[in-house]
């Protein structure tokens, strides 16, 4: 979340919901709309997965199979050379072609196998980092997302008093700063001069991974600096991006009714302003997680946290192929969830996007 | 207009730390060669891992290099990366936004859904997946790439901006007349987004440094050019974090840092110009006009 | 116990600004009696809208009341409280159970996000702690079947509502908790002619049975013959006239009145030719010498652009004209 453009954006949010105000129109399912948004996204994330290798000078197929040889010795058998040329292109067959067998091998979950762990396929690195990345942005972007807007809505609600103008410029401030760098920071200080978190990982060595007490326990201990650094870079676009949708939903004529009914101040700015300005800001939100998840494999990597970002280092570092498409692939399809999350949780904060009798 | 915006405190602070960034991009090779006299890849190797001291006076890196030489050549990297992504990046911006905005129907919806595409996506790890591919590539190389898949983020802005201006008299009225869309788009539209699309290239010059920065930081720069990021990414690797070196890493961090918050102080000039709505009134002329009101009721009575 | 419910002296509303401050109300002097209709008419810009969110002190920033007194007779209460110098939480004693205020546009004045009901047991519940939900949603309904509207609308959101109903629920929230004062600014400018009528005749019946008094904001002069007991016409931040409806219809003496009056069609007449007012309301920032009025005025002579007006009593109304003024009597001879 290091968009400055997000105020301008979210202060433009606005009129488009009044827009639909204005107009009721009919639309079959507000949800079912989005799916098919999301379904689009995810062609075009496997179309894209499918045209860069393609499209790279030199071909990654042939580079492979001979960084395959080299590493064990022996030229892989015909069936992965196969599903190389499928994943990573083929000379002698059409792009057409191509394309269909790429999509039937990924139809049934075939990823490949990784290079530079020969012969392990990625489906399963890939199954063992996803639920790290899921733990730590969800929880981060969760926190930074309720922190962020919280300041934000005290802080619109009284534009231009002194928590405004403490809160709001360092918010901005915060924004600008390298994701990864107040990663390292938060090292130096918390875990090399304070010693208060681990320097980097994701458990204890000592613990076992699994379903058992000191293995959780130490996964959040772990996480807990990780999630801090990604809250602390994150909050600051929230609460600008929240603090102006205030500003402009108090000048609403609701607001000002719920005033004049006498109600208690809390009442007015919960209910009446903060409820509506909370809409635009959920939007953002969906439209904020590629983001957010692109900037935690940053932190992943300042941190060796055994994620999806590490593992796309590595493979990156080691021009991992397979890897890296199966690894952007999944992050495109988490991604996606999340938004398709934050689309729900705005129909059940906004009546109007529900089928209106 | 130019007059108003210049007249804040914000947007010249901003603007004068900017210029001074952009003169040292320009300068920075010249002047650490010419009036310093330090190199950024000499390797001093009786002082290695020193700190600030008369000789190096930002201290040494873990090889002996000067880190002072590597931040102000570093500069240039970077805010050519910034540069060459903002460009791209606004470019299609605004060739999508205004088009959308102005042409409506098929070809809006057809836009809009493309920007919310691009918008969606997680657009940092295709360009990392993109630069594990082109591996080594220079700034300008990274500079296209981030601009090629990061000029979603205000394309919405402008659309919803030029659908709005769209609908105003004057553009009614020209439009009446017969008036060529292109020459609508340029003439009457475009002075109109000046504010907008600026801001936008601001935003996406920071964005630009900010996410060279993260690739350098991941190794995807090449070897041989010193930017802020590669630097922060070889006090990484060279241990600056244990060994507490706070001089190699922590100043291309607050280079970014002050870079981006010298950006963000003129677009706040720019968005209250723009966007009236959320200047609010002088706090102390209300208290002052309230306090006469409320003194006068109490001597009536 | 006095008649008057509400007596407004000297209200001046200013915004304020760097550059200097305008005065969208100056001097606003008049009096609203128990269970009256006021109509407060004139053209856009004329400060009407102003008054009422200041009379209401729902005035916003740069909006702010630099003098005068607001004094309010609610029921209950012996001595006259002076609305100007009270603070936000002072005020919220006063606000809905004793003063209400209908706004323009029902649309925007309902939260799109809380269903009908919900914003009216809020209210309930907060100003009578004892009544329970049950209590608050049966005294919903009724209030919602004075205007004509059913219990199920209650479960509506304000979006699947048609704009009269949405503005008739206003009015029904605006009798929620007995107001002595309904405030209304310009009620019924959102919905069509029909509806219009149904909404007004709606609102006298109800200040018959409920005995309510009514401040009523509109630009639209015949209305308020058909509707208010006395009427006070505005101009540039001024009140200019003041008199019963019928005298303001047919013994206007202002010249601005008159021209106002020439400007609607009569509703029970045949259609003559109008004639509307030559020339466009003043720019607040800019107001002309004199009575602001006299760059339109067809009746100016020698003070009118030298020296201000001052509203006095001609008969049984008030104005502010140097035609009706006496210490300036042998001018108008002359």
């Amino acid at each position: 979340m290091t968009d400055p453009m997000m105020a301008s954006e979210a202060a433009l949010a606005e009129p488009a919901a009044k827009e639909q105000t204005a107009r009721p129109r009919r639309r079959t399912s507000y949800l079912g709309k989005r799916l098919g948004f999301y379904l689009l996204v995810t062609w075009v994330a496997v179309t894209l997965n499918f045209f860069i290798p393609r499209l790279m000078p030199g071909d990654p197929a042939t580079v492979m199979i001979a960084q395959i040889t080299q590493r064990t010795g022996q030229p892989p058998n015909p069936a992965t050379v196969e599903s190389i040329r499928l994943l990573f292109g083929s000379p002698d067959q059409s792009l057409i072609t191509q394309y269909w067998g790429y999509l039937g091998q990924l139809i049934h979950g075939d990823l490949g196998l990784s290079i530079s762990q020969y012969p392990v396929p990625v489906a399963d690195l890939v199954m063992s980092a996803l639920p790290w990345t899921l733990m730590l942005v969800g929880s981060a972007t969760a926190l930074a997302f309720v922190i962020g807007v919280g300041l934000g809505i005290l802080v619109g609600w009284r534009p231009g008093r002194g928590l405004d103008s403490v809160v709001t410029p360092l918010s901005t401030v915060v924004g600008v700063v390298p994701y990864f760098w107040v990663a390292l920071l938060a090292v130096w200080i918390f875990a090399v001069k304070l010693r208060w978190a681990p320097v980097s990982g994701g458990y204890a060595p000592d613990a076992t991974p699994g379903f058992n007490l000191p293995f959780m326990a130490s996964a959040l201990g772990y996480g807990a600096l990780p999630v801090a650094t990604i809250v602390f870079s994150a909050f600051g676009g929230w609460v600008f991006g929240q603090r102006n949708m205030m500003v402009t939903t108090l000048s609403e004529d609701y607001v000002l009714l719920a005033r004049a009914k006498g109600l208690p101040g809390w009442t007015v700015m919960l209910r009446y302003a903060a409820r509506n300005a909370l809409l635009p800001s959920v939007t953002n939100f969906a439209l904020a997680i590629g983001g957010l998840v692109g900037g935690s494999l940053l932190t992943e990597i300042v941190f060796s946290y055994p994620g999806m970002g590490f593992l796309l280092f590595d493979a990156v570092s080691n021009r991992d192929y397979p890897t890296m498409q199966a690894v952007f692939l999944l992050i495109t399809l988490t991604v996606l969830l999340a938004n398709f999350l934050a689309d729900s949780l705005y129909v059940l904060l906004d009546p109007r996007t529900r089928e209106a009798s | 207009m130019v007059l108003r915006f210049l007249s804040g405190w914000k947007v010249r602070a901003g603007l004068t730390v900017f210029l001074l960034f952009c003169l040292l991009a320009l300068l920075g090779p010249w002047f650490c060669s010419s009036v310093l006299h330090i190199s950024p890849t000499a390797l001093d190797v009786d002082s290695v891992s020193t700190p600030p001291s008369a000789g190096h006076l930002l201290g040494t890196t873990a090889s002996g290099q000067d880190v002072l030489a590597q931040l102000i050549t570093g500069a240039r990297q970077s805010m050519i990366a910034g540069l060459v992504a903002s460009v791209l990046g606004t470019s299609i911006a605004v060739l999508v936004g205004v088009t959308a905005g102005l042409a409506g129907g098929v070809v809006d919806s057809v836009l809009t859904a493309l920007t919310n595409v691009f918008l969606t996506m997680p657009a940092f790890a295709l360009i990392f997946v993109i630069s594990g591919y082109t591996q080594g590539g220079g700034p300008v190389v990274i500079g296209i790439i981030i601009g090629i898949f990061g000029w979603a983020g205000g394309t919405r802005a402008l659309r919803s901006q030029t659908l709005s201006l769209r609908n105003r008299d004057f553009v009614v009225a020209m439009r009446m007349l017969g008036e060529s869309r292109v020459r609508l788009a340029l003439v009457e539209v475009l002075p109109h987004l000046i504010g907008w699309i600026s801001a936008m290239f601001l935003g996406g010059f920071v964005g630009g440094v900010l996410a060279e920065a993260g690739l350098a930081f991941l190794g995807l720069s090449s070897a041989s050019t010193v930017s802020w990021g590669s630097m922060i990414s070889e006090a990484q690797q060279g241990n600056a974090l244990l060994g507490g070196m706070w001089w190699w890493f922590a100043p291309p961090g607050l280079c970014i840092a002050l870079l981006g918050a010298s950006v963000t102080l003129v677009n706040f000039g720019i968005d209250e110009i723009s966007n009236p709505r959320l200047r609010n009134a002088r706090r102390t002329l209300v208290r002052r006009a309230r306090q006469a009101a409320v003194k006068g009721a109490d001597s009536d009575e | 116990m006095s008649d008057d419910l509400l007596e407004v002296r000297g209200l001046t509303v200013e915004y304020v600004a760097e550059g200097g401050s305008v005065r969208a109300c100056d001097d606003v002097s008049f009096t609203v009696r128990r269970g009256e209709i006021l109509g407060v008419a004139g053209e856009s810009g004329s400060g009407k809208s102003t008054l009422i969110t200041a009379l209401t002190r729902l005035e916003r920033p740069p909006a702010v009341t630099t003098a005068g007194q607001i004094l309010f007779r609610p029921h209950g209460v012996a001595e006259p409280i002076d609305l100007v110098p009270l603070t936000e939480k002072q005020l919220r004693k006063h606000r809905w159970r004793d003063l209400a205020i209908v706004m323009q546009s029902a649309m925007n004045a309902l939260n799109p996000v809380l269903r009908l009901g919900a914003q009216f047991t809020d209210v309930l519940r907060h100003h009578d702690r004892g009544l329970g939900r049950a209590g608050a949603e049966r005294r919903t309904e009724e209030l919602l079947s004075l205007v004509g509207l059913t219990a199920a609308q209650a479960r509506s959101y304000p979006h699947e509502l048609s704009g009269g109903t949405r503005q008739r629920a206003t009015i029904a929230l605006a009798l929620a908790c007995g107001a002595d004062l309904v405030v209304m600014d310009e009620p019924t400018t959102a919905v069509d002619v029909v509806m219009q009528r149904q909404i007004l005749a709606n609102v006298l019946r109800l200040r018959d049975e409920l005995g309510f008094a009514v401040v009523l904001v509109t630009h639209d002069l015949s209305l308020l013959v058909e509707l208010a007991d006395r009427i006070a016409i505005m101009y540039a931040g001024k009140i200019v006239e003041v008199g019963t409806a019928h005298d303001i219809y047919h013994r206007p003496s202002h010249p601005y009145t008159a021209g106002l009056r020439a400007s609607f069609p009569p509703l029970h007449a045949p259609v003559e030719r109008l004639h509307g007012i030559p020339g466009t309301p003043p720019d607040l920032r800019r107001l002309p010498s004199g009575c602001a009025f006299h760059p339109r005025c067809p009746k100016r002579f020698e003070p009118c652009d030298s020296v201000v007006p001052r509203l006095s009593a001609v008969g049984d109304q008030e104005v502010a004209c140097h035609l009706h003024s006496h210490d300036r009597s042998e001018v108008v001879d002359a």
